[in-house]
């Protein structure tokens, strides 16, 4: 599992932007970014680098953020990779609360995160020949 | 108790001594104030005449109009050279008004506000620090001679500067904090934010007043700051606060009815209620000589409390006021207190006691939205949790208030905070414009 950063946004022009900025000061590269919306309200996840600082530095500039563990798997980049992925997890139980997807700029692989609602979803994707990533592999982790 | 001899006294003596000392106020004011000569006049009601606290039954209201019109002086009863201090109401509704204070009138005021702090546990052992506003407003002053006249180490802070207030409540080992129950939380919070958790300071009692709070606020309160917080009730009018007290058992305001006498009426009828219905509170002041007052219309809402005290008080108790009939919202026809909907807000885990009440029309109705803090600690990872809480936010507050409501919710700590009274209602309904 690796560490995601869940922010709660009012919907204000120019939040987002604000939200991003105290990021950027503060040398915080950012990996991923995405926003679930309602008319009123949204909350951002980010994965990026030294998640459990971002975490501390959003919450002293009067953001509501937390860390939440999520899921990142790597995914062939083929038709059908996504699916194959999604069975293999339904497969064993687990359900996928939410799901994105992005594109590391080197690799020929996507990147898929999913919020699971069950333990064991990582060993479901190996029985299966997928491999879920450490935090290091997509971001600098904090150092504990 | 600080003075037990009277907090203590029998039912039947404290209620002759009440009727000697209103008597003696009825004709003193009767007497000296031409409002009151003509009001008793008009009412055919003769001072001379009085022999029972039944018989105040028989005499004229006062209400806040009346000391607007007297504004500045017009209603003191003792001559200018004899009053040594004035405070002014706080308006925060309408004009202010002038009240004045003779010596004597300091010194019961100074004892009666010592009472107050006994009353919470405070001894002249504690270290109080004063953050009730200083000046017109009677809350600083009051506050400030009460403490001195306990005994008690007194810090003169008075409101606003909050970080300071954190570290003054740290540095100088502060065992009791007097303010309002608002800018206690903000204070909490502020304490959270610079890193000093109150919890692990000396800090154990809070004296708060002068705005009406919630028995969910109050236990937030306590468990943020890891204090004993009593709730006390005064207004200028009367004398500031005072008037009455909460004990350690946390279980409504003793009157010190050796000063005041206490009436619960039905707005209405204006007739008295019985002990234990609730109704406006009305005072009659038996010892103040600047400005007595008689039978004051507080437009406070509460209730007597009869049973007899476990504190050893004989002083009946009024239980706390949940609003004040000022500060009453008619939505749509229903009489809506803000405080209904902190009551609700306290009760529920991820959302904070802050809100905002906005009051608009949509068309000809009256349209109401509520904005409710996320609580900072709240993980918030899922739109859906965010709607649910949303949802029961509304539910809860419109099963509360008997109204339909929007709730929206927004960051923390994105609603203003006061240091003084908090101002929890915006009313755009009569800015419409003349249509």
């Amino acid at each position: 599992m690796i560490d995601q950063v869940s922010v709660f946004l009012e919907n204000k022009t120019g939040r987002l932007a604000e939200l991003c900025r105290t990021l950027g000061s503060a040398g915080i590269d950012m990996h991923a970014l995405m926003v679930a919306d309602t008319e009123e309200f949204g909350v951002v996840r980010i994965i990026c680098d030294t998640p459990q600082a971002a975490r501390d530095l959003l919450d002293g500039s009067g953001f509501s953020a937390s860390v939440t563990p999520v899921l990142a798997v790597e995914i062939p980049d083929r038709p059908g990779g996504l699916a194959d992925v999604l069975e293999a997890l339904g497969a064993k139980g687990v359900s996928v609360e939410y799901a994105y997807c992005f594109v590391e700029p080197l690799g020929a692989a996507a990147v898929d995160i999913f919020k699971v609602d069950a333990p064991g979803a990582d060993a479901a994707l190996a029985a299966a020949g997928f491999r879920a990533l450490s935090p290091a592999e997509l971001y600098t982790p904090d150092v504990v | 108790m600080f003075q037990p001899e009277l907090e203590a006294m029998p039912r039947g003596e404290l209620e002759r001594l009440q009727v000697a000392r209103a008597k003696d106020v009825l004709q003193r004011v009767y007497a000296s104030v031409p409002l009151y000569t003509r009001k008793f006049d008009e009412a055919g009601f003769d001072p001379g005449s009085f022999t029972s606290l039944d018989d105040l039954k028989r005499v004229p209201f006062t209400v806040k109009d009346d000391m607007r019109s007297a504004y500045p002086y017009g209603m003191f009863a003792a001559p200018m050279r004899d009053i040594i201090r004035v405070h002014s109401s706080s308006g925060t509704t309408g004009q202010i008004t002038v009240v004045g204070y003779t010596r004597g009138d300091i010194d019961r005021w100074s004892d009666l506000m010592a009472r107050t702090y006994a009353c919470a546990g405070a001894t002249p052992d504690d270290v109080v620090q004063v953050t009730y506003g200083y000046g017109l407003f009677t809350g600083g002053l009051g506050a400030h001679y009460g403490s001195e006249r306990l005994g008690a180490l007194t810090i003169p802070v008075s409101g606003g500067n909050t970080k300071r207030q954190v570290q003054i409540l740290k540095d100088f080992g502060v065992t009791v904090l007097a303010c309002t129950p608002s800018y206690a939380l903000l204070i909490a919070e502020t304490a959270m934010e610079m890193g000093i958790d109150v919890r692990d300071l000396p800090l154990r009692i809070g004296v708060f007043g002068a705005e009406p709070w919630s028995e969910s606020m109050r236990r937030q309160i306590e468990h943020a700051m890891g204090i004993t917080a009593v709730d006390i009730y005064g207004l200028s009018e009367v004398m500031g606060p005072g008037v009455a007290a909460e004990c350690v058992h946390q279980h409504g305001l003793h009157v010190f009815e050796d000063h005041f006498v206490i009436e619960i009426i039905d707005t209405e009828t204006l007739e008295r209620v019985p002990d234990g219905e609730y109704g406006e509170v009305v005072f009659t002041t038996l010892t103040k000589e600047g400005i007595p007052v008689i039978r004051y219309r507080t437009r406070d809402i509460s209730r007597i409390i009869p049973e007899p005290c476990t504190c050893g008080r004989t002083f009946r108790r009024m239980e706390r006021v949940t609003g004040r009939s000022d500060d009453m919202l008619i939505i749509r026809g229903v009489n809506v207190f803000p405080s209904q909907i902190e009551q609700v807000l306290g009760t529920i885990p991820g959302v904070a006691p802050h809100y905002l009440v906005v009051l608009s029309k949509k068309g000809s109705l009256d349209h109401v939205q509520v904005q409710v803090e996320v609580a900072p600690e709240y993980k918030i990872d899922e739109v859906r949790e965010l709607e649910r809480l949303q949802k029961r936010v509304k539910a809860e507050i419109e099963s509360a208030l008997a109204v339909s409501i929007e709730v929206k919710l927004v960051e923390p700590k994105t609603i203003a905070r006061s240091e003084g009274k908090a101002k929890r209602v915006l009313d755009l309904r009569t800015d419409q414009g003349g249509a």
